[in-house]
């Protein structure tokens, strides 16, 4: 019975994962750009929404109404601002200003709100600790289980905006070859500019949920970035859908790695994410030997 | 007025001048076949014209409207249409969602997929297949549509015939032919001279970024051409002018 609990907890673990992972793999499978102020921005988004609830007393899912638009604004202007001009210098110069960026926004946070933690859970009633039996015996987190569908949502109605729009076809058109797109009546500076800023919003999504699940301050935004990262790679970068099957591997893993030992949680989820990078590696060896051999005999 | 006007074009790939000195124009309803070898500088002409490449100098004119500075979607816009080298579809995406997206941004016009597949059939059982399955057929007369699709006033058409088998060659021009009966205003790059003069009313050759000879193409001999396509002509004038 454990052993299922903790799949079921992996896998509920693995949307929360999916969806702060969601923007980045988004933003790299489209403009080819690694952002490491991503678990910043997610961090920001949290502050934002505590902000409303604290000073304004407004519910978090309520103040997404102002924070949503917000992130979507923040996305247009870092692409024009930041993203756009450094990527035109080479693909390690976006690396180096977001990170600067998470720099700058990690001390600002700081300088304004200072060390201490804080959460959004006390905003949301009993959301936060409550939980439901699902037959024998096992029970799971009502906000475990909200955000797992939240998480599936966002991907579906992404996929589904990606595959069924006009400005969709035009984002995967410019992810396949931004200059071709312009020859095809396709601005692909504004294509570019609305993909940051659908990024941007589903990070908002991701610091609620961040914010609802556990506490934060102005620096916890690194270790959401290296879990998001490591979901996006597992998963496949770029890859949506992938990105889901990431976050539930990662989930798992933790899962199953707090249950053998305390500190287990951090390291089964690193040493999944590197023993899936070493397979990856093996297997496209192995088949381009394989590849190889077949022709030269 | 020509609907397409080129005035002392020149285009720079760093050091090297790629284009010197263009001008000529394109009339309404005309098709004209740039030729020249490898290296003449018709494909950067081309897609200067389309907006993928920065003139260094002079200007590009679409019905009197200067588009010299405008970026590529504007040109589309606007009337520019190019099908470039080596198709360059979005191989990811199926035959219909190629065409469709060009419609969406392009301008407003006649052209939607149904049009694109009567004028090329061998379309019709491919809708839905993702471009990157396609023959070499298959993939220009998909190009070829796309850019259609944006309802262009001059369409550019950079070697459609590279790469293709015999077959497939005879199968694009016949509809090539289709579109230019129907008065489509195009300019062409062709490698294949036996092609391009059957298929235009003018041709231009380049040599080494310049045009060395421009004509009618009933009226051209193909000595001439073969001589400017090889640089004997311009040699040969320099030649006669000398003292």
């Amino acid at each position: 019975m454990s052993f299922l609990s903790a799949v079921i907890d992996g896998v509920l673990l693995g949307g929360y994962y999916a969806m702060v992972a969601c923007g980045l793999s988004f933003m790299f499978g489209i403009m080819k750009i690694i952002n490491l102020a991503h678990g910043s921005l997610a961090i920001l988004a949290a502050f934002m929404l505590w902000m409303i609830a604290e000073k304004l007393g407004y519910d978090p899912f309520l103040a997404l109404i102002v924070v949503v638009p917000a992130m979507a604004c923040l996305g247009w202007l870092l692409q024009r601002a930041v993203l756009e001009r450094s990527a035109r210098s080479g693909e390690l110069v976006p690396i180096l200003s977001t990170f600067g960026l998470a720099i700058v926004m990690e001390n600002s946070l700081f300088e304004y709100f200072g060390a201490d933690t804080r959460s959004l859970a006390p905003y949301v009633g009993s959301l936060s600790y409550d939980s439901f039996e699902i037959g024998g015996g096992l029970y799971v987190g009502e906000l475990a289980v909200l955000t797992f569908a939240v998480a599936i949502l966002l991907l579906g109605g992404l996929q589904l905006f990606l595959t069924y729009t006009p400005l969709g076809c035009a984002i995967r058109a410019t992810a396949e070859d931004p200059d071709t797109v312009e020859l095809v009546g396709v601005n692909s500076r504004f294509v570019n500019a609305v993909a940051a800023a659908i990024a941007l919003v589903t990070v908002g999504l991701a610091g609620l949920f961040l914010g609802l699940r556990s506490s934060f301050d102005p620096y916890v935004g690194s270790m959401q970035l290296i879990f998001a990262f490591e979901a996006a790679v597992i998963g496949g970068a770029g890859s949506l859908w992938g990105t889901l099957a990431g976050g539930v591997v990662l989930g798992i893993a933790q899962t199953f790695g707090a249950h053998v030992h305390p500190q287990g949680f951090l390291l089964a989820g690193h040493g999944v994410f590197l023993l899936v990078l070493v397979a990856r590696q093996y297997f496209s060896g192995h088949y381009l030997r394989a590849f190889l051999k077949s022709k030269l005999g | 007025m020509s609907l397409l006007s080129i005035n002392v074009l020149d285009i720079r790939h760093g050091l090297l001048q790629a284009v010197r000195e263009v001008t000529f124009a394109v009339d309404q309803g005309e098709t004209v076949a740039l030729i020249g070898a490898n290296g003449a500088g018709k494909t950067t002409l081309l897609r200067a014209i389309a907006g993928a490449h920065r003139a260094s100098r002079g200007q590009i004119h679409l019905d009197g409207l200067d588009v010299t500075s405008m970026p590529p979607y504007q040109r589309v816009a606007r009337g520019i249409a190019l099908v470039p080298e080596g198709r360059r579809l979005f191989a990811a995406m199926t035959v219909e969602e190629n065409l469709q997206l060009a419609r969406a941004s392009g301008r407003q016009g006649d052209w939607n997929v149904d049009r694109v597949m009567d004028t090329f059939p061998m379309l019709k059982a491919r809708r839905k297949a993702r471009c990157g399955t396609l023959s070499g057929g298959e993939q220009q007369a998909t190009a070829i549509g796309r850019a259609l699709m944006t309802n262009p006033r001059v369409l550019l058409l950079d070697e459609v015939s590279l790469g293709l088998s015999p077959l497939a060659v005879d199968l694009v021009y016949k509809s090539v032919e289709s579109l230019i009966a129907s008065g489509a205003t195009i300019l062409l790059v062709e490698q294949d001279l036996k092609r391009a003069l059957k298929v235009a009313n003018r041709v231009i050759c380049m040599l080494e970024g310049r045009i060395v000879i421009e004509g009618d193409a009933k009226t051209l001999t193909r000595e001439q051409i073969t001589d400017a396509y090889f640089g004997h002509y311009q040699k040969r004038s320099q030649t006669e002018k000398a003292p």
